[in-house]
């Protein structure tokens, strides 16, 4: 027995900003105190919180310490652990109240959460089985294996409402039922994992492997169960080394303890899994892109039907569903489907992760009930903008999704509004925009994305995204005409309409979603030749304020083209002819006496 | 298209081509193996020269052709050695609205490099990546397994002289 915990986080944001050293020096000092048979350290998966990080929570007094250094160890160690008062200095300040500490679920970041699919995480140590089946791990799967059959596991699935959490938003018992239905004498089938989380900036799916592996492993069993497959794949970034190596461990220790293999439980069961690892290619986010390569090809999609359900991996029938999808399943299978299904909109069940960043105070995963507003997300959750900035736009949905202005900020977040909006759920990334960024830029910085990763195997996509981002190129420096925005949005339908797969069909999302809220910005940009944000280089000019400049040269000191000119203690003047916008100046100005626009 | 061909010379030891004979040894006859194979001998070889392309398809029955277009398909494949120290900008969305392309241009500007090239040196490579997932950290980089968050410009090159040791 030990009489406390502490719980640090070993996710990747906590661990890039240090947590193994935090560990190491953790085990260390309370080696040094003889602590180390009172104390135990537990290192977690994410809490969420990343912007905080490395994060430490000591229990029982819950006591969460955060942007902890290893210089703070000895003294955490010393007055905490052994003298039992609390170091408050490095305390989450909200949790700090004049009657002690405040429950972390009460502070506002995770007030509004309800934790279904990150629910171990930050909680258990994913490379113990044993702690993950301390929390009712492998429960459902038992209960699957005794009591129900394959039809009424995707009955209950059906029931719950659950869709799938990759962006596609489609039916999750409904695919299953496809494959268990589709193709009665197949010989083999096949449950693989979406891991490959491509779009930039959303990262719940990795948590959830790094904090909990081992639900992904029992979901998958069950659809093995319930589609009748007995070997699963899992396809994961290679960009993720900790989740692979959790995941690793995971199936090893599963295969231990018999729950993956042959004969599972002895019940008579066989399923075994596999991973396979992604080579950095945004296409095999796509479901038959991501089974070509699972074959061992380039990663490139092709035409359904037919559909995994009735020809995918290696042609058999196949159920591919992603990471957060398959974290939700066992606990409808535990909690029932009318327990998942009491959470969410109508059309939407349940909760969604999304992985809050840019401008934003709370970076970090937040998990909550569908139908929460963009607002409730942004402001109390997120913490609001930084440095009094006002909101500009919420993108959603990565590369396939668009940009939400503030005039949305109050719909219910689920799946059917975010299309109405013209975005989309996507996996879950939620970046916050503010008046510095620009609308037309960030147009032009997803297509350059989806130029980069388009397969080439449809023109629409491969020509069409290439033209697409060099109207926009045009935009943004100064050279287009009002005829170009007309011609631009017409491509745009042209190659949401013709591409193959769901790359092509939905690259031009940010420029049409922008070219909705934000035209006064293209306009800007086309008729007066300026970005109102201030980030299009070739649309700026730099310029010194008489008045607030005193003159110091340091200005003329850091231009690297000797651009500006004048006499100590007089007004400096930059050449504008000259000048290649650096920005070198602006940043030694002390005054702020320098401007772009 | 002109046939890609590593610009430094391939200098494998036999040690190596031992080792990706057993990889090769043990994956063969798996369904797909040729993507673990190619993941494993980029981290025997540090890059997959024509060579290395050669050998595995030789060793596996696949055509070189297949071999190559698998190889030219995935942005982690490459054909061309990185440099001791592998500099890596993320380029995500929630890097870039922090301003990860200024620190990715600096990154260039002073080493005389663009995005995939290495110094001449052979002790950077500089590449962008999409997303390590630490945008709590953002806009962040990395060399080699060390990890730089809430960078700015002005810490580049206090950075690069570290390694220039």
């Amino acid at each position: 027995m030990y009489r406390s915990h502490v719980l640090v986080c070993g996710g990747t944001g906590c661990t890039s900003s240090g947590s193994g050293a935090i560990i190491a020096k953790l085990e260390e000092e309370l080696k040094k105190n003889g602590l180390e048979e009172e104390i135990e350290v537990v290192k977690t998966g994410c809490f969420g919180l990343c912007a905080l990080g490395p994060i430490m929570i000591v229990y029982p007094e819950g006591a969460f310490y955060s942007m902890v250094k290893a210089e703070d160890i000895p003294e955490i160690v010393t007055e905490h652990l052994l003298k039992g008062r609390v170091v408050e200095r490095l305390l989450y300040s909200e949790t700090v109240t004049e009657n002690g500490i405040k429950a972390l679920s009460d502070t506002n970041f995770y007030r509004k959460q309800h934790r279904v699919a990150l629910r171990n995480c930050g909680v258990i140590n994913p490379e113990n089985i044993d702690e993950y089946i301390a929390f009712d791990g492998y429960k459902a799967l038992a209960k699957v294996l005794t009591e129900m059959t394959p039809e009424q596991v995707i009955d209950t699935v059906l029931a719950s409402g659950l869709r799938g959490r990759g962006g596609g938003g489609f039916p999750t018992g409904k695919k299953w039922q496809l494959a268990r239905n589709l193709v009665k004498d197949a010989d083999q089938k096949y449950v693989c994992c979406n891991a490959d989380e491509g779009d930039p900036g959303a990262f719940m799916d990795r948590s959830v492997l790094e904090g909990d592996p081992h639900v992904v492993i029992e979901a998958m069993a069950i659809a093995g169960y319930a589609i009748g497959a007995t070997q699963g794949y899992i396809y994961v970034r290679a960009e993720y080394p900790i989740a692979v190596q959790r995941l690793q461990i995971a199936i090893k220790q599963a295969r231990e303890y018999g729950l993956l293999g042959k004969n599972i439980f002895g019940l008579g069961f066989d399923f075994d899994l596999d991973i396979r690892l992604g080579a950095g290619a945004f296409v095999c986010g796509e479901e038959t892109a991501l089974m070509t390569s699972i074959e061992g090809n380039r990663g490139e999609p092709r035409p359904r039907p037919p559909f995994p359900a009735e020809s995918g991996l290696f042609q058999k029938p196949t159920v591919l569903n992603n990471v957060e999808t398959y974290a939700n399943i066992p606990q409808i299978i535990l909690n029932g489907a009318e327990w998942f299904a009491s959470m969410g909109t109508e059309k939407s069940k349940g909760t969604k992760v999304f992985a809050l960043g840019g401008k934003i105070h709370n970076t970090g995963l937040v998990e909550i009930p569908m139908g929460t507003t963009l607002r409730e997300v942004i402001y109390e959750i997120g913490g609001g903008i930084p440095n009094g900035k006002q909101f500009k736009a919420a993108q959603t949905g990565g590369p396939s999704g668009g940009c939400i202005p503030a005039a949305h900020l109050d719909i219910p977040i689920d799946y059917d509004n975010l299309i109405a909006i013209g975005s989309m759920m996507g996996s879950g990334g939620l970046i916050v925009m503010d008046e510095n960024n620009c609308m037309v830029d960030i147009a032009k910085f997803f297509l350059e994305f989806t130029v980069d990763e388009s397969c080439g195997k449809c023109t629409p996509c491969r020509i069409g995204t290439k033209r697409l981002y060099e109207m926009l190129e045009k935009i943004t420096s100064g050279n287009a005409t009002l005829e170009d925005l007309d011609k631009m949005e017409k491509l745009c339908y042209y190659i949401k309409n013709n591409s193959l797969c769901g790359l092509g069909q939905t690259a031009p999302n940010p420029v049409l979603s922008t070219l909705r809220y934000f035209k006064d910005e293209y306009i800007a940009h086309v008729t007066e030749k300026k970005c109102p944000a201030g980030v299009c280089q070739d649309l700026l000019t730099y310029k010194i304020i008489d008045i607030k400049c005193k003159g110091c040269t340091a200005c003329a000191r850091g231009c690297p083209v000797g651009a500006i000119t004048g006499t100590v203690k007089q007004p400096h003047v930059i050449d504008t002819d000259k000048c290649i916008k650096c920005g070198a100046c602006m940043a030694k100005c002390k005054f702020g006496a320098i401007i772009k626009e | 298209m002109a046939f890609k061909k590593s610009v430094v010379a391939f200098a494998g030891t036999p040690e190596q081509e031992a080792k990706l004979k057993a990889v090769i040894d043990a994956e063969k006859g798996h369904k797909g193996a040729l993507m673990p194979v190619l993941q494993q001998a980029q981290e025997i070889y540090g890059y997959l020269p024509i060579e290395v392309q050669t050998m595995i398809a030789e060793e596996m029955g696949i055509p070189l052709e297949k071999v190559y277009g698998v190889v030219t398909f995935y942005s982690q494949f490459t054909i061309n050695p990185k440099g001791k120290y592998k500099i890596s900008v993320c380029l995500g969305t929630a890097c870039y609205v922090k301003g990860s392309g200024d620190v990715y241009n600096k990154l260039s500007e002073s080493l005389g490099i663009k995005g995939g090239e290495l110094t001449s040196d052979g002790l950077f490579s500089l590449e962008a990546c999409r997303c390590i997932g630490a945008c709590g950290l953002a806009p962040v980089m990395t060399i080699n397994d060390d990890v730089y968050g809430r960078l700015t410009v002005d810490e580049i090159d206090g950075i690069l002289a570290k390694y220039r040791g």
